[in-house]
Protein backbone atom coordinates (compact mmCIF):
# COMPACT_ATOMS: atom_id res chain seq x y z
CA UNK A 1 0.00 0.00 0.00
CA UNK A 2 2.51 2.13 0.79
CA UNK A 3 4.18 1.63 -2.82
CA UNK A 4 3.14 4.98 -4.15
CA UNK A 5 1.26 3.28 -6.79
CA UNK A 6 -2.14 3.41 -7.11
CA UNK A 7 -4.31 0.81 -5.72
CA UNK A 8 -5.57 0.57 -8.94
CA UNK A 9 -5.02 2.18 -12.01
CA UNK A 10 -7.38 1.72 -14.96
CA UNK A 11 -6.41 2.87 -18.88
CA UNK A 12 -8.50 2.94 -21.85
CA UNK A 13 -10.17 -0.01 -21.08
CA UNK A 14 -12.48 -2.27 -23.37
CA UNK A 15 -14.77 -5.21 -22.61
CA UNK A 16 -16.54 -6.73 -25.84
CA UNK A 17 -18.20 -10.42 -25.23
CA UNK A 18 -17.74 -12.42 -28.13
CA UNK A 19 -20.83 -13.86 -27.32
CA UNK A 20 -24.00 -11.70 -28.72
CA UNK A 21 -20.99 -9.53 -29.35
CA UNK A 22 -22.07 -7.36 -26.69
CA UNK A 23 -19.80 -4.35 -26.00
CA UNK A 24 -19.64 -4.07 -22.19
CA UNK A 25 -17.14 -1.70 -21.56
CA UNK A 26 -15.69 1.43 -23.74
CA UNK A 27 -12.78 4.01 -22.75
CA UNK A 28 -13.08 3.55 -19.30
CA UNK A 29 -10.04 5.27 -16.91
CA UNK A 30 -10.16 5.60 -13.97
CA UNK A 31 -7.66 5.45 -10.73
CA UNK A 32 -8.09 4.35 -6.85
CA UNK A 33 -5.71 5.24 -4.48
CA UNK A 34 -5.06 3.62 -1.28
CA UNK A 35 -7.34 4.00 1.48
CA UNK A 36 -9.90 4.89 -1.09
CA UNK A 37 -13.61 3.65 -0.60
CA UNK A 38 -14.84 3.69 -4.11
CA UNK A 39 -18.00 2.70 -5.07
CA UNK A 40 -19.50 2.20 -8.90
CA UNK A 41 -23.16 2.71 -9.31
CA UNK A 42 -25.20 2.64 -12.72
CA UNK A 43 -28.18 0.79 -14.40
CA UNK A 44 -28.06 -2.62 -15.70
CA UNK A 45 -25.76 -3.46 -18.61
CA UNK A 46 -23.25 -0.42 -17.28
CA UNK A 47 -20.67 -3.51 -16.98
CA UNK A 48 -19.90 -1.80 -13.23
CA UNK A 49 -19.15 -6.13 -12.39
CA UNK A 50 -17.62 -6.84 -15.46
CA UNK A 51 -15.40 -4.06 -14.38
CA UNK A 52 -14.75 -5.69 -10.98
CA UNK A 53 -14.11 -9.13 -12.49
CA UNK A 54 -11.58 -7.57 -14.55
CA UNK A 55 -10.01 -5.83 -11.59
CA UNK A 56 -9.95 -8.95 -10.01
CA UNK A 57 -8.43 -10.88 -12.96
CA UNK A 58 -11.25 -12.90 -13.35
CA UNK A 59 -12.30 -12.10 -16.61
CA UNK A 60 -9.84 -10.26 -19.08
CA UNK A 61 -10.60 -7.07 -20.74
CA UNK A 62 -10.39 -6.83 -24.96
CA UNK A 63 -8.49 -3.94 -24.53
CA UNK A 64 -6.51 -1.19 -21.88
CA UNK A 65 -4.36 -1.87 -18.66
CA UNK A 66 -5.36 -2.80 -15.63
CA UNK A 67 -2.57 -1.98 -12.81
CA UNK A 68 -3.23 -3.53 -9.52
CA UNK A 69 -0.90 -2.44 -6.54
CA UNK A 70 1.45 -1.31 -9.46
CA UNK A 71 1.43 -4.80 -11.18
CA UNK A 72 -0.59 -6.45 -13.86
CA UNK A 73 -4.15 -7.60 -12.41
CA UNK A 74 -3.01 -11.04 -13.22
CA UNK A 75 0.42 -10.89 -11.24
CA UNK A 76 -1.65 -9.30 -8.89
CA UNK A 77 -4.16 -12.23 -8.41
CA UNK A 78 -1.62 -14.70 -8.46
CA UNK A 79 -0.08 -12.58 -5.47
CA UNK A 80 -3.35 -12.62 -3.40
CA UNK A 81 -3.74 -9.02 -3.90
CA UNK A 82 -7.29 -8.44 -3.05
CA UNK A 83 -10.44 -10.11 -1.54
CA UNK A 84 -13.52 -10.53 -3.05
CA UNK A 85 -17.35 -10.66 -2.07
CA UNK A 86 -19.75 -11.38 -3.60
CA UNK A 87 -23.99 -10.72 -3.24
CA UNK A 88 -24.33 -14.07 -2.13
CA UNK A 89 -22.14 -15.37 0.70
CA UNK A 90 -20.97 -18.24 -1.48
CA UNK A 91 -19.98 -20.12 1.71
CA UNK A 92 -18.95 -23.99 1.65
CA UNK A 93 -21.66 -25.87 3.07
CA UNK A 94 -19.47 -28.13 4.35
CA UNK A 95 -17.46 -25.70 5.80
CA UNK A 96 -18.08 -23.88 9.52
CA UNK A 97 -17.75 -20.65 9.79
CA UNK A 98 -14.27 -20.92 11.28
CA UNK A 99 -13.33 -23.30 8.40
CA UNK A 100 -14.64 -20.93 5.59
CA UNK A 101 -12.98 -17.93 6.76
CA UNK A 102 -9.67 -19.60 6.95
CA UNK A 103 -10.11 -21.40 3.20
CA UNK A 104 -7.99 -18.83 1.64
CA UNK A 105 -5.29 -19.01 4.50
CA UNK A 106 -5.32 -22.51 3.65
CA UNK A 107 -4.37 -22.20 0.06
CA UNK A 108 -1.64 -19.08 0.75
CA UNK A 109 -0.22 -22.22 3.00
CA UNK A 110 -0.75 -20.78 6.51
CA UNK A 111 0.32 -23.35 9.10
CA UNK A 112 -2.58 -24.24 11.57
CA UNK A 113 -1.84 -22.67 14.60
CA UNK A 114 -1.19 -19.01 12.33
CA UNK A 115 -5.09 -20.25 10.89
CA UNK A 116 -6.62 -20.11 14.12
CA UNK A 117 -5.25 -16.88 15.83
CA UNK A 118 -6.29 -15.22 12.62
CA UNK A 119 -9.15 -16.73 12.37
CA UNK A 120 -10.06 -16.03 15.98
CA UNK A 121 -9.27 -12.31 15.30
CA UNK A 122 -12.04 -12.37 12.35
CA UNK A 123 -14.86 -13.80 13.85
CA UNK A 124 -14.02 -10.67 16.58
CA UNK A 125 -13.85 -8.30 13.78
CA UNK A 126 -16.92 -8.97 12.14
CA UNK A 127 -18.63 -9.86 15.95
CA UNK A 128 -19.68 -13.47 15.12
CA UNK A 129 -17.92 -14.82 18.75
CA UNK A 130 -19.78 -17.78 19.74
CA UNK A 131 -20.41 -19.34 16.12
CA UNK A 132 -17.58 -20.70 14.89
CA UNK A 133 -18.65 -24.12 15.02
CA UNK A 134 -22.10 -23.33 13.14
CA UNK A 135 -22.29 -24.57 9.26
CA UNK A 136 -24.01 -21.70 7.11
CA UNK A 137 -27.22 -22.92 6.42
CA UNK A 138 -27.71 -22.19 10.48
CA UNK A 139 -27.08 -18.90 10.02
CA UNK A 140 -29.09 -15.83 8.60
CA UNK A 141 -28.24 -14.06 5.53
CA UNK A 142 -26.70 -11.17 7.14
CA UNK A 143 -24.88 -13.28 9.34
CA UNK A 144 -23.27 -15.47 5.87
CA UNK A 145 -22.26 -12.26 4.19
CA UNK A 146 -20.45 -11.40 7.65
CA UNK A 147 -18.83 -14.55 7.44
CA UNK A 148 -17.80 -14.15 3.85
CA UNK A 149 -15.94 -11.10 4.24
CA UNK A 150 -13.90 -12.20 7.35
CA UNK A 151 -12.95 -14.92 4.78
CA UNK A 152 -12.06 -12.00 2.24
CA UNK A 153 -9.93 -9.94 4.26
CA UNK A 154 -8.61 -12.80 6.73
CA UNK A 155 -5.40 -12.76 4.67
CA UNK A 156 -5.18 -9.24 4.82
CA UNK A 157 -5.62 -8.66 0.98
CA UNK A 158 -4.68 -4.62 0.40
CA UNK A 159 -7.70 -4.53 -1.79
CA UNK A 160 -11.32 -5.48 -0.97
CA UNK A 161 -13.20 -5.96 -3.85
CA UNK A 162 -17.14 -6.46 -3.46
CA UNK A 163 -19.96 -7.09 -6.07
CA UNK A 164 -23.32 -5.76 -4.45
CA UNK A 165 -23.07 -7.29 -1.03
CA UNK A 166 -25.96 -6.31 0.21
CA UNK A 167 -27.76 -6.68 -2.28
CA UNK A 168 -29.69 -9.65 -1.16
CA UNK A 169 -30.23 -8.18 2.57
CA UNK A 170 -33.28 -6.14 3.51
CA UNK A 171 -33.04 -2.68 4.26
CA UNK A 172 -32.85 -3.48 8.36
CA UNK A 173 -30.23 -5.39 7.99
CA UNK A 174 -28.48 -3.59 5.17
CA UNK A 175 -27.95 -0.49 6.52
CA UNK A 176 -26.23 -1.99 9.92
CA UNK A 177 -23.95 -3.70 7.64
CA UNK A 178 -22.96 -0.88 5.99
CA UNK A 179 -22.07 0.64 9.78
CA UNK A 180 -20.12 -2.46 9.93
CA UNK A 181 -18.29 -2.11 6.94
CA UNK A 182 -16.97 1.18 7.67
CA UNK A 183 -15.67 0.50 11.31
CA UNK A 184 -13.93 -2.55 9.43
CA UNK A 185 -12.64 -0.21 6.79
CA UNK A 186 -11.50 1.84 9.26
CA UNK A 187 -9.80 -0.57 11.26
CA UNK A 188 -8.48 -2.84 8.34
CA UNK A 189 -7.01 0.37 6.46
CA UNK A 190 -8.01 -1.66 3.16
CA UNK A 191 -9.35 -0.40 -0.27
CA UNK A 192 -12.51 -0.99 -1.13
CA UNK A 193 -14.04 -1.26 -4.71
CA UNK A 194 -17.74 -1.82 -3.81
CA UNK A 195 -20.43 -2.01 -6.68
CA UNK A 196 -24.08 -0.85 -6.26
CA UNK A 197 -27.45 -0.14 -7.14
CA UNK A 198 -28.28 1.62 -4.23
CA UNK A 199 -27.62 5.74 -4.51
CA UNK A 200 -28.00 6.17 -0.38
CA UNK A 201 -25.71 3.11 0.24
CA UNK A 202 -22.92 4.14 -2.24
CA UNK A 203 -23.03 7.98 -0.81
CA UNK A 204 -23.09 6.52 2.90
CA UNK A 205 -20.16 4.27 2.22
CA UNK A 206 -17.76 5.86 -0.21
CA UNK A 207 -14.76 8.86 -0.61
CA UNK A 208 -15.56 8.80 -4.07
CA UNK A 209 -18.97 7.73 -6.30
CA UNK A 210 -18.32 6.31 -9.86
CA UNK A 211 -21.40 7.20 -11.64
CA UNK A 212 -21.76 5.00 -15.00
CA UNK A 213 -23.95 4.86 -17.91
CA UNK A 214 -25.72 2.04 -19.88
CA UNK A 215 -24.10 -0.08 -22.58
CA UNK A 216 -21.83 0.38 -23.51
CA UNK A 217 -20.76 1.16 -19.94
CA UNK A 218 -18.99 4.32 -19.45
CA UNK A 219 -17.74 6.96 -16.56
CA UNK A 220 -20.80 9.26 -16.79
CA UNK A 221 -19.48 11.44 -13.77
CA UNK A 222 -17.02 11.40 -10.29
CA UNK A 223 -19.19 12.43 -7.20
CA UNK A 224 -16.38 13.82 -4.63
CA UNK A 225 -18.51 12.55 -1.00
CA UNK A 226 -16.79 15.20 1.60
CA UNK A 227 -19.06 14.12 4.14
CA UNK A 228 -17.16 13.82 7.57
CA UNK A 229 -15.95 10.69 9.29
CA UNK A 230 -16.23 8.54 10.74
CA UNK A 231 -19.68 8.14 8.90
CA UNK A 232 -22.14 6.43 11.53
CA UNK A 233 -26.26 7.10 11.50
CA UNK A 234 -25.98 11.06 11.95
CA UNK A 235 -24.35 11.56 8.61
CA UNK A 236 -27.80 10.41 6.89
CA UNK A 237 -29.12 13.27 8.63
CA UNK A 238 -26.32 15.38 7.32
CA UNK A 239 -27.82 18.61 5.41
CA UNK A 240 -25.14 17.46 2.22
CA UNK A 241 -26.14 13.65 2.37
CA UNK A 242 -29.28 14.73 0.25
CA UNK A 243 -27.46 16.99 -1.84
CA UNK A 244 -24.98 14.11 -2.79
CA UNK A 245 -27.76 11.90 -3.59
CA UNK A 246 -29.39 14.79 -5.85
CA UNK A 247 -26.60 14.80 -7.43
CA UNK A 248 -25.17 10.75 -8.44
CA UNK A 249 -29.14 11.01 -9.39
CA UNK A 250 -28.36 13.59 -11.59
CA UNK A 251 -25.61 12.02 -13.17
CA UNK A 252 -27.24 8.88 -13.24
CA UNK A 253 -30.27 10.37 -15.32
CA UNK A 254 -27.26 12.01 -17.61
CA UNK A 255 -26.39 8.90 -18.64
CA UNK A 256 -30.06 8.00 -20.27
CA UNK A 257 -30.12 5.76 -17.19
CA UNK A 258 -32.54 6.29 -14.18
CA UNK A 259 -35.96 5.52 -14.22
CA UNK A 260 -36.50 3.70 -11.38
CA UNK A 261 -32.89 1.86 -10.45
CA UNK A 262 -34.03 1.83 -6.90
CA UNK A 263 -37.86 -0.02 -7.42
CA UNK A 264 -36.19 -2.60 -10.30
CA UNK A 265 -32.91 -3.66 -8.12
CA UNK A 266 -33.41 -7.59 -8.45
CA UNK A 267 -34.37 -7.58 -12.15
CA UNK A 268 -31.67 -5.29 -12.77
CA UNK A 269 -29.66 -7.77 -11.30
CA UNK A 270 -30.61 -10.60 -12.92
CA UNK A 271 -30.25 -8.80 -16.50
CA UNK A 272 -26.85 -8.07 -15.56
CA UNK A 273 -26.18 -11.91 -14.59
CA UNK A 274 -27.26 -12.98 -18.26
CA UNK A 275 -24.33 -10.33 -19.18
CA UNK B 1 -25.14 -4.83 15.19
CA UNK B 2 -24.17 -6.51 18.15
CA UNK B 3 -24.66 -10.74 17.64
CA UNK B 4 -26.93 -10.52 20.61
CA UNK B 5 -29.26 -8.77 18.30
CA UNK B 6 -29.11 -11.84 16.23
CA UNK B 7 -31.02 -15.29 16.93
CA UNK B 8 -29.13 -17.44 19.38
CA UNK B 9 -27.30 -20.54 17.65
CA UNK B 10 -30.41 -22.46 15.52
CA UNK B 11 -29.89 -26.00 15.79
CA UNK B 12 -27.68 -28.44 17.39
CA UNK B 13 -28.59 -31.11 14.57
CA UNK B 14 -26.75 -33.95 15.51
CA UNK B 15 -28.54 -34.48 19.14
CA UNK B 16 -31.80 -34.56 17.47
CA UNK B 17 -31.29 -37.67 15.20
CA UNK B 18 -31.88 -40.49 17.96
CA UNK B 19 -35.55 -39.80 18.05
CA UNK B 20 -36.33 -39.42 14.08
CA UNK B 21 -34.47 -42.39 13.73
CA UNK B 22 -37.11 -44.17 15.95
CA UNK B 23 -39.60 -42.67 14.50
CA UNK B 24 -38.56 -44.08 11.18
CA UNK B 25 -38.49 -47.75 11.92
CA UNK B 26 -41.18 -47.84 13.83
CA UNK B 27 -42.86 -46.32 10.88
CA UNK B 28 -40.85 -49.25 8.22
CA UNK B 29 -42.32 -52.33 10.86
CA UNK B 30 -46.04 -50.42 10.30
CA UNK B 31 -45.73 -50.69 6.59
CA UNK B 32 -44.14 -54.35 7.08
CA UNK B 33 -47.20 -55.00 9.56
CA UNK B 34 -49.42 -53.49 6.81
CA UNK B 35 -47.43 -55.68 3.51
CA UNK B 36 -47.98 -58.73 5.22
CA UNK B 37 -51.85 -58.18 6.03
CA UNK B 38 -52.25 -57.46 2.53
CA UNK B 39 -50.68 -60.54 1.75
CA UNK B 40 -52.41 -62.78 4.25
CA UNK B 41 -56.35 -60.87 2.93
CA UNK B 42 -55.36 -61.94 -0.54
CA UNK B 43 -54.78 -65.11 0.01
CA UNK B 44 -57.39 -65.70 2.51
CA UNK B 45 -60.01 -64.55 -0.12
CA UNK B 46 -58.04 -65.77 -3.52
CA UNK B 47 -58.45 -69.38 -1.50
CA UNK B 48 -62.49 -68.54 -0.82
CA UNK B 49 -63.08 -66.84 -4.18
CA UNK B 50 -60.78 -69.97 -5.71
CA UNK B 51 -59.26 -67.24 -7.94
CA UNK B 52 -57.62 -68.05 -10.93
CA UNK B 53 -56.30 -65.08 -12.31
CA UNK B 54 -53.44 -63.83 -12.68
CA UNK B 55 -52.68 -67.10 -10.71
CA UNK B 56 -54.29 -69.59 -8.80
CA UNK B 57 -53.67 -68.57 -5.11
CA UNK B 58 -52.83 -71.80 -2.99
CA UNK B 59 -49.53 -72.84 -0.41
CA UNK B 60 -47.63 -72.75 -3.39
CA UNK B 61 -48.19 -69.56 -4.92
CA UNK B 62 -48.14 -67.83 -2.05
CA UNK B 63 -46.91 -69.59 1.36
CA UNK B 64 -48.31 -67.93 4.42
CA UNK B 65 -45.91 -65.49 5.50
CA UNK B 66 -45.55 -66.87 9.13
CA UNK B 67 -44.32 -70.25 7.22
CA UNK B 68 -41.68 -68.89 5.09
CA UNK B 69 -40.18 -67.25 8.00
CA UNK B 70 -41.09 -70.66 10.04
CA UNK B 71 -39.11 -72.55 7.48
CA UNK B 72 -36.04 -70.76 8.80
CA UNK B 73 -35.96 -72.36 11.67
CA UNK B 74 -36.49 -75.95 10.30
CA UNK B 75 -33.61 -78.02 9.43
CA UNK B 76 -32.61 -77.61 6.20
CA UNK B 77 -31.79 -81.44 5.36
CA UNK B 78 -32.63 -84.54 7.25
CA UNK B 79 -30.58 -84.30 10.64
CA UNK B 80 -29.29 -81.06 9.03
CA UNK B 81 -28.19 -77.82 10.27
CA UNK B 82 -31.00 -75.29 10.71
CA UNK B 83 -32.17 -73.15 7.46
CA UNK B 84 -31.47 -69.56 8.79
CA UNK B 85 -27.81 -71.42 10.01
CA UNK B 86 -27.13 -72.59 6.28
CA UNK B 87 -28.66 -69.16 4.54
CA UNK B 88 -26.65 -66.83 7.09
CA UNK B 89 -23.49 -68.63 6.08
CA UNK B 90 -24.05 -68.21 2.39
CA UNK B 91 -25.55 -64.35 2.75
CA UNK B 92 -21.84 -64.22 5.46
CA UNK B 93 -20.25 -65.66 1.87
CA UNK B 94 -22.24 -63.15 -0.96
CA UNK B 95 -21.58 -60.10 1.51
CA UNK B 96 -18.08 -60.73 1.38
CA UNK B 97 -17.91 -61.01 -2.41
CA UNK B 98 -20.59 -57.91 -2.76
CA UNK B 99 -18.88 -55.84 -0.32
CA UNK B 100 -15.10 -56.12 -1.92
CA UNK B 101 -17.22 -55.49 -5.72
CA UNK B 102 -18.89 -52.23 -3.82
CA UNK B 103 -15.58 -50.86 -2.47
CA UNK B 104 -13.79 -51.69 -5.76
CA UNK B 105 -16.59 -50.26 -8.02
CA UNK B 106 -16.90 -47.38 -6.01
CA UNK B 107 -13.62 -46.43 -6.08
CA UNK B 108 -13.28 -47.43 -9.56
CA UNK B 109 -16.00 -45.52 -10.65
CA UNK B 110 -15.16 -42.26 -8.69
CA UNK B 111 -11.92 -42.22 -10.18
CA UNK B 112 -13.23 -42.79 -13.92
CA UNK B 113 -15.47 -39.45 -12.90
CA UNK B 114 -12.70 -37.26 -11.79
CA UNK B 115 -10.62 -38.07 -14.85
CA UNK B 116 -13.58 -37.19 -17.02
CA UNK B 117 -14.49 -34.26 -15.28
CA UNK B 118 -11.14 -32.78 -15.60
CA UNK B 119 -10.89 -33.31 -19.34
CA UNK B 120 -14.33 -32.46 -21.93
CA UNK B 121 -12.25 -34.48 -24.62
CA UNK B 122 -12.40 -37.60 -22.46
CA UNK B 123 -15.39 -37.38 -21.67
CA UNK B 124 -17.04 -37.11 -24.66
CA UNK B 125 -15.10 -40.14 -26.10
CA UNK B 126 -15.17 -42.22 -23.42
CA UNK B 127 -18.98 -41.87 -21.78
CA UNK B 128 -20.77 -43.51 -24.71
CA UNK B 129 -18.69 -47.15 -23.92
CA UNK B 130 -19.24 -46.53 -20.37
CA UNK B 131 -22.79 -46.66 -21.19
CA UNK B 132 -22.14 -49.59 -23.41
CA UNK B 133 -20.84 -51.45 -20.68
CA UNK B 134 -24.11 -51.34 -18.94
CA UNK B 135 -25.72 -52.39 -21.88
CA UNK B 136 -24.40 -56.04 -21.79
CA UNK B 137 -26.06 -58.33 -20.02
CA UNK B 138 -23.84 -59.57 -17.08
CA UNK B 139 -24.59 -63.11 -17.61
CA UNK B 140 -22.66 -62.46 -21.17
CA UNK B 141 -19.43 -61.11 -19.56
CA UNK B 142 -18.94 -62.60 -16.50
CA UNK B 143 -17.63 -66.16 -17.62
CA UNK B 144 -14.77 -64.16 -19.44
CA UNK B 145 -13.75 -62.16 -16.04
CA UNK B 146 -14.01 -65.38 -14.45
CA UNK B 147 -11.66 -66.82 -17.16
CA UNK B 148 -9.35 -63.56 -17.20
CA UNK B 149 -9.14 -62.93 -13.43
CA UNK B 150 -9.40 -66.30 -11.75
CA UNK B 151 -6.11 -67.60 -12.83
CA UNK B 152 -4.33 -64.40 -11.83
CA UNK B 153 -6.05 -64.57 -8.44
CA UNK B 154 -3.51 -65.49 -5.02
CA UNK B 155 -5.31 -68.26 -3.28
CA UNK B 156 -7.36 -66.78 -0.98
CA UNK B 157 -9.27 -64.93 -3.27
CA UNK B 158 -9.52 -67.93 -5.29
CA UNK B 159 -13.33 -68.30 -6.84
CA UNK B 160 -14.89 -65.67 -5.25
CA UNK B 161 -12.41 -62.72 -6.47
CA UNK B 162 -14.17 -62.76 -9.94
CA UNK B 163 -17.48 -62.30 -8.40
CA UNK B 164 -16.28 -59.23 -6.44
CA UNK B 165 -15.44 -57.70 -9.85
CA UNK B 166 -18.60 -58.65 -11.38
CA UNK B 167 -20.33 -57.27 -8.52
CA UNK B 168 -18.10 -53.96 -9.18
CA UNK B 169 -18.76 -53.93 -12.80
CA UNK B 170 -22.08 -53.24 -11.69
CA UNK B 171 -21.50 -50.63 -9.02
CA UNK B 172 -19.49 -48.17 -10.62
CA UNK B 173 -22.00 -46.85 -13.32
CA UNK B 174 -24.18 -44.95 -11.48
CA UNK B 175 -20.68 -43.85 -9.06
CA UNK B 176 -19.38 -42.26 -12.39
CA UNK B 177 -22.26 -40.84 -13.61
CA UNK B 178 -23.16 -39.11 -10.52
CA UNK B 179 -20.19 -37.93 -8.98
CA UNK B 180 -19.18 -36.43 -12.53
CA UNK B 181 -22.58 -34.52 -12.05
CA UNK B 182 -21.53 -33.65 -8.45
CA UNK B 183 -18.52 -32.24 -9.28
CA UNK B 184 -19.51 -30.06 -11.99
CA UNK B 185 -22.04 -28.62 -9.64
CA UNK B 186 -20.08 -26.39 -8.01
CA UNK B 187 -21.09 -22.82 -7.35
CA UNK B 188 -19.20 -20.63 -10.41
CA UNK B 189 -18.90 -18.16 -8.12
CA UNK B 190 -17.50 -20.26 -5.61
CA UNK B 191 -15.00 -21.17 -9.08
CA UNK B 192 -14.44 -17.64 -8.75
CA UNK B 193 -13.26 -17.52 -5.35
CA UNK B 194 -10.95 -19.97 -5.63
CA UNK B 195 -9.53 -18.80 -8.82
CA UNK B 196 -9.03 -15.08 -7.25
CA UNK B 197 -6.86 -17.37 -4.28
CA UNK B 198 -4.93 -18.29 -7.27
CA UNK B 199 -5.51 -21.66 -6.64
CA UNK B 200 -4.12 -24.36 -9.18
CA UNK B 201 -6.97 -26.39 -10.80
CA UNK B 202 -6.01 -29.71 -8.21
CA UNK B 203 -6.69 -27.23 -5.42
CA UNK B 204 -9.97 -26.24 -6.85
CA UNK B 205 -11.20 -30.35 -7.21
CA UNK B 206 -9.51 -30.72 -3.53
CA UNK B 207 -10.71 -28.49 -1.67
CA UNK B 208 -14.03 -27.85 -3.72
CA UNK B 209 -15.06 -29.67 -6.39
CA UNK B 210 -15.12 -33.29 -4.92
CA UNK B 211 -16.61 -32.08 -1.21
CA UNK B 212 -19.48 -30.36 -3.55
CA UNK B 213 -19.60 -33.73 -4.96
CA UNK B 214 -20.05 -35.48 -2.45
CA UNK B 215 -23.94 -35.60 -1.58
CA UNK B 216 -24.35 -36.44 -5.33
CA UNK B 217 -21.34 -39.56 -4.47
CA UNK B 218 -23.56 -40.78 -1.92
CA UNK B 219 -27.03 -40.96 -3.62
CA UNK B 220 -25.13 -42.99 -6.28
CA UNK B 221 -23.52 -44.88 -3.13
CA UNK B 222 -27.55 -45.53 -1.97
CA UNK B 223 -28.22 -46.94 -5.37
CA UNK B 224 -24.72 -48.97 -5.84
CA UNK B 225 -24.90 -51.04 -2.66
CA UNK B 226 -28.37 -53.02 -2.88
CA UNK B 227 -26.94 -53.38 -6.25
CA UNK B 228 -23.54 -54.61 -5.73
CA UNK B 229 -25.39 -57.49 -3.64
CA UNK B 230 -27.66 -58.85 -6.71
CA UNK B 231 -24.35 -57.88 -8.87
CA UNK B 232 -22.75 -60.93 -6.27
CA UNK B 233 -25.34 -63.26 -6.78
CA UNK B 234 -25.63 -63.21 -9.79
CA UNK B 235 -22.12 -63.34 -10.57
CA UNK B 236 -21.74 -66.57 -8.51
CA UNK B 237 -23.87 -68.37 -11.19
CA UNK B 238 -21.84 -68.60 -14.21
CA UNK B 239 -18.72 -68.70 -11.79
CA UNK B 240 -20.05 -72.12 -9.87
CA UNK B 241 -19.72 -71.18 -6.55
CA UNK B 242 -22.03 -72.88 -4.33
CA UNK B 243 -21.30 -71.15 -1.09
CA UNK B 244 -23.50 -68.04 -1.33
CA UNK B 245 -26.43 -66.96 -1.31
CA UNK B 246 -27.14 -67.78 -5.33
CA UNK B 247 -25.94 -71.72 -4.25
CA UNK B 248 -29.16 -71.67 -2.21
CA UNK B 249 -31.54 -70.11 -5.02
CA UNK B 250 -30.58 -72.84 -7.41
CA UNK B 251 -31.22 -75.32 -4.87
CA UNK B 252 -34.52 -73.96 -3.52
CA UNK B 253 -35.50 -73.78 -7.05
CA UNK B 254 -35.10 -77.42 -7.51
CA UNK B 255 -37.67 -78.03 -4.51
CA UNK B 256 -40.19 -75.46 -5.03
CA UNK B 257 -42.72 -77.64 -5.98
CA UNK B 258 -42.45 -79.55 -2.53
CA UNK B 259 -41.32 -76.74 -0.36
CA UNK B 260 -41.57 -73.11 -2.14
CA UNK B 261 -41.31 -71.75 1.78
CA UNK B 262 -37.56 -72.64 1.32
CA UNK B 263 -37.16 -70.31 -1.63
CA UNK B 264 -39.28 -67.60 -0.24
CA UNK B 265 -37.10 -67.59 2.71
CA UNK B 266 -33.57 -67.58 1.07
CA UNK B 267 -35.37 -64.64 -0.80
CA UNK B 268 -36.38 -62.99 2.77
CA UNK B 269 -32.38 -63.54 3.66
CA UNK B 270 -30.87 -62.15 -0.19
CA UNK B 271 -33.67 -59.07 0.64
CA UNK B 272 -32.12 -58.64 4.07
CA UNK B 273 -28.59 -58.38 3.05
CA UNK B 274 -29.21 -55.26 0.30
CA UNK B 275 -31.40 -53.30 3.05
CA UNK B 276 -28.10 -53.98 5.16
CA UNK B 277 -25.77 -52.53 2.29
CA UNK B 278 -28.16 -49.68 2.07
CA UNK B 279 -28.20 -49.04 5.55
CA UNK B 280 -24.15 -48.77 6.34
CA UNK B 281 -23.94 -46.44 3.24
CA UNK B 282 -26.68 -44.15 4.73
CA UNK B 283 -25.37 -44.17 8.13
CA UNK B 284 -21.86 -43.38 6.91
CA UNK B 285 -23.64 -40.74 4.37
CA UNK B 286 -24.82 -39.25 7.79
CA UNK B 287 -21.70 -39.05 9.59
CA UNK B 288 -19.43 -37.78 6.89
CA UNK B 289 -21.93 -34.99 4.74
CA UNK B 290 -22.64 -31.77 6.99
CA UNK B 291 -25.37 -30.19 4.37
CA UNK B 292 -28.10 -27.75 5.06
CA UNK B 293 -31.47 -30.59 5.89
CA UNK B 294 -32.83 -29.97 2.93
CA UNK B 295 -30.20 -31.27 0.92
CA UNK B 296 -29.66 -34.41 2.65
CA UNK B 297 -31.55 -37.41 0.75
Amino acid sequence: MSTGAAAVSITGLSKRFERGDVLALERIDLDVQPGEFVSLIGPSGCGKSTLLRIIGDLIRPTDGDVLVNGKSAHRARLDRDYGIVFQDAVLYDWRTVAKNIALPLEMAGWDRKRRETRVGEMVDLVELTGFEKHHPWQLSGGMQQRVSIARALSFSPPLLLMDEPFGALDEMTRERMNNELLRIWQETLSTVVFVTHSIAESVFLSTRVVVMSARPGRIAGVVEVDLPQPRGPETREHPHFAELITEVRRLLRKGHALDAPEEDEETLYVAEEGL
Amino acid sequence: MSSAAVARPVVEPRRETLLPALKSAGLSLLVLAVLWALWEAYKWLGERLELTRPFPVNERTMPHIHDMVGQLFEPSRRNGPLLIDVLLDAAAFTAKEAAAGFLLGAAAGFAIAVVLSESRLLQRGFLPYLVASQTIPILAIAPMVVIWVNPKLPESLAGWGAVAVIAAYLTFFPVTINTLRGLQSADPRAVELMRSYAASRWKILWKLRIPASFPFLFTALKIAAPAAVVGAIIGELPSSIQDGLAGAILNFNQYYITSPESLWATNIIAAALGIIFFVVVALAERLLVRRAPENVA
